[in-house]
């Protein structure tokens, strides 16, 4: 009998071309591509007369850079507009499709991937952007990469990597109600560290992510990196099989039974061993923000903000000091009582249709606090008619949040929604870095659910709480 | 990519943990589609500091940069590493780095030099005391050095990316020397492709 094996193994197992000295040549299924990190990588193509090897495993689209403005409205910043063209000249000269902005299927490229069914059990998917761990919800080894291996990608359909250890992450039991797939990620990430998975490749397993839908698994997939593993994965099960059935990229009639067979094998061996093993108690997970500039920096929404003074270790003594001083917050202040100038509701972590339904069904029928900006970015083109077609557009807008076009948007603030020095937001987006939303702004990640009730709250709230 | 054999000069340090890419290279330098010139969004959001390190005098043209535990967390951002090379940084000394910066500065000659948690700090320290002393970081022995100060410290660094450094060879000539070894996993590759799905103009067939 054959050594048990992870689900990591079975697909770096299929996928292995020759293993030279320590790097094993990895074949690549699928290569997600768009405008920002790829147009050094076609120009480096361009000088070496090289072509991209096979077009027809390769996608882009539009997504960081893009404006989330009614699309008729021109993209003002000359150098966004200029690196939105090349993509699209690349796309043309090369031979790849490619979906512009304003493209019936145009959006972040880690929503359209599973949305438009390309992303499937079993494959190698990499993207120039380190939120494709969210792939691996699927069963995919879905990693990101830097723009000299895109090239590398687009030239040989190939990477020469080192295997990465295995990590099984559990979670034992059922969540509370009420706790989202967003405060797991967020409990995972601060169990883990920043570092904690750094070298190895995360397999979510357990009853609570069994009891997760597709998009709670993308949610929590995608912020593997968060806690340094490059990929995150969830085995093949019903749900999988379910949510793929009918997308537009799959197989139809019995060819999708005798693949979805296929695709049920990709799940770990009873037996198999990880190089290491965490196991975290559902039932211990509650509603969370993180407080810091770093998306371990995990506190309750029933907590406070903590002090340096509970931390032995002095490195993270004065991380913390560092991190409440560009926060601006005190210890000991209670979370709820923080007010906010923004929320941001989108971005690859929480930008589908159940988180949109999530966010509506708190905001309909009320309204968002005075002083508050609370905008509303869905992932993709799909999920906006599919948002549209249910009426939570006319939710959003009639509570004052703003409906926007689909995008990255505010999560990294390469367009122009930004935030402004020290204004404060609750995002649901997956980093809370310095700067990264805008300079000098002050990010806290929270699920949708929380988002929204804070919209309406104008502070940090839960929707226990909304009359 | 050019060979790398040795990098000698002054070091600073920057004495942060958790510096992730986007404080490396905010992403406003992000929407360029040349591949030069980042050198001057390095780090942009703390340059306005002038205790800044990297903007004390002695550390000017430093090109060893040490810093603390998890560097270049975050963004698979490659334009990390073209800011750090274009400001005049060869090697990068820290407890620990991302995953994705550590095989993005492999491909462009970044030397990546892990050593302990209180190797770093000491290191640190002979600098902080006089800032003129020369870093030396050796690929070929695997050591890092302070001849001046007697410190010495070997690195790890995986053979192949040793290897690549050294005789500065670049990923996409090596694999294609692999070509039939590829064909011939292509005939037997299974995954479907997107043939057949979207027409021209992208929409679904």
């Amino acid at each position: 009998m054959p050594a048990a094996r992870t689900l990591f193994e079975k697909i770096w197992d299929e996928h292995a071309i020759e293993a030279p000295g320590a790097q094993t040549l990895l074949y690549i299924d699928l290569h997600l591509v768009h405008e920002v990190t790829s147009p050094q990588a076609f120009e480096s193509l361009r000088l070496n007369g090289r072509g991209v090897r096979r077009p027809e495993r390769t996608l882009a689209t539009a997504d960081h850079n893009v404006p989330t403005d009614p699309i008729s409205t021109p993209v003002s910043d000359p150098v966004s507009r200029r690196q939105l063209e090349a993509l699209e000249e690349n796309c043309q000269e090369f031979g790849i499709t490619v979906f512009p902005r304003g493209h019936e299927n145009q959006g972040i490229v880690h929503v359209i991937g599973p949305e438009l069914g390309v992303t499937q059990p079993g494959m190698t998917i990499v993207c120039g952007d380190s939120h494709t761990s969210t792939h691996g919800a699927f069963g995919a080894l879905a990693f990101g990469i830097g723009t000299s291996e895109v090239e590398h990608v687009l030239a040989t359909q190939t990477l020469p990597q080192q295997k990465a250890k295995s990590m099984a992450v559990t979670l034992e039991g059922s969540v509370r109600p009420g706790v989202s797939a967003k405060d797991i990620a967020l409990a995972i990430v601060s169990h883990l560290g920043t570092g904690g998975g750094a070298g190895h490749v995360i397999e979510y397993r357990g009853a609570a992510i069994r009891e997760l839908t597709m998009e709670g698994r993308m949610t929590v997939c995608n912020m593997s990196i968060e806690a340094g593993a490059r990929a995150g994965l969830v085995a093949v099960d019903d749900s999988t099989i379910e949510y793929l059935r009918s997308r537009p990229s799959v197989p139809k009639g019995d060819e999708f039974e005798s693949t979805a067979k296929r695709w049920r094998t990709f799940v770990s061996d009873d037996d198999a061993a990880f190089d290491a093993e965490i196991v975290m108690r559902s039932e211990d997970i509650v509603p969370s923000i993180t407080w810091g500039t770093n998306p371990a920096q995990v506190v309750s929404l029933d907590g406070v903000i903590p002090s340096p003074d509970e931390f032995v270790d002095p490195d993270a003594r004065s991380t913390t000091e560092r991190s409440l001083a560009y926060m601006g917050l005190t210890p000991g202040t209670p979370v709820r009582s923080i007010p906010l100038d923004v929320v941001f509701i989108g971005s690859c972590t929480n930008s589908r249709i159940e988180d949109l339904r999530v966010a509506a069904s708190l905001a309909r029928g009320r309204h968002v606090a005075d002083g508050v900006r609370a905008l509303v970015v869905p992932g993709s083109h799909r999920v906006k008619r599919q948002a549209e077609t249910e009426g939570l557009d006319r939710d959003f807008l009639d509570a004052g949040f703003e409906w926007r076009e689909p995008g990255c948007s505010m999560c990294l603030g390469m367009n122009p929604d930004q935030l402004g020095p020290e204004m404060r937001c609750a995002s649901t987006s997956n980093r809370n870095f310095e700067g990264r939303q805008g300079r000098g702004g002050r990010t806290h990640l929270v699920s949708p659910a929380v988002a929204a009730a804070s919209a309406i709250m104008g502070r940090f709230a839960s929707p226990e709480e909304l009359a | 990519m050019k060979p790398v054999r040795v990098v000698e000069g002054r070091a600073v340090p920057l004495e942060r943990s958790d510096v992730d890419t986007d404080q490396i290279i905010p992403s406003d330098w992000l929407k360029r589609v040349e591949r030069t010139g980042f050198g001057r969004g390095l780090f942009s959001e703390w340059r306005d500091d002038p205790d800044f390190a990297l903007n004390r005098p002695d550390y000017v043209g430093a090109s060893v940069l040490i810093a603390g535990p998890r560097f270049g967390i975050g963004s698979s951002r490659e334009h990390a590493v073209w800011a750090l090379m274009d400001y005049g940084f060869e090697a990068v000394v820290a407890p620990s780095f991302g995953d994705i910066f550590v095989n993005n500065s492999s491909k462009q000659g970044l030397v990546i030099v892990v050593l302990t948690v209180s190797d770093v700090d000491e290191l640190t320290e002979l600098i902080k005391v006089d800032s003129s002393r020369l870093v030396v970081v050796d690929v070929d022995r695997q050591v890092v050095e302070v001849p001046e100060a007697g410190f010495q410290r070997r690195f790890e660094i995986d053979p192949m990316t040793r290897e690549r450094l050294l005789n500065g060879w670049d990923d996409i000539s090596l694999t294609l020397l692999r070509e039939p070894a590829i064909e011939a996993f292509e005939a037997t590759e299974e995954a479907p492709d997107l043939e057949g799905i979207f027409d021209d103009a992208g929409h679904v067939r």
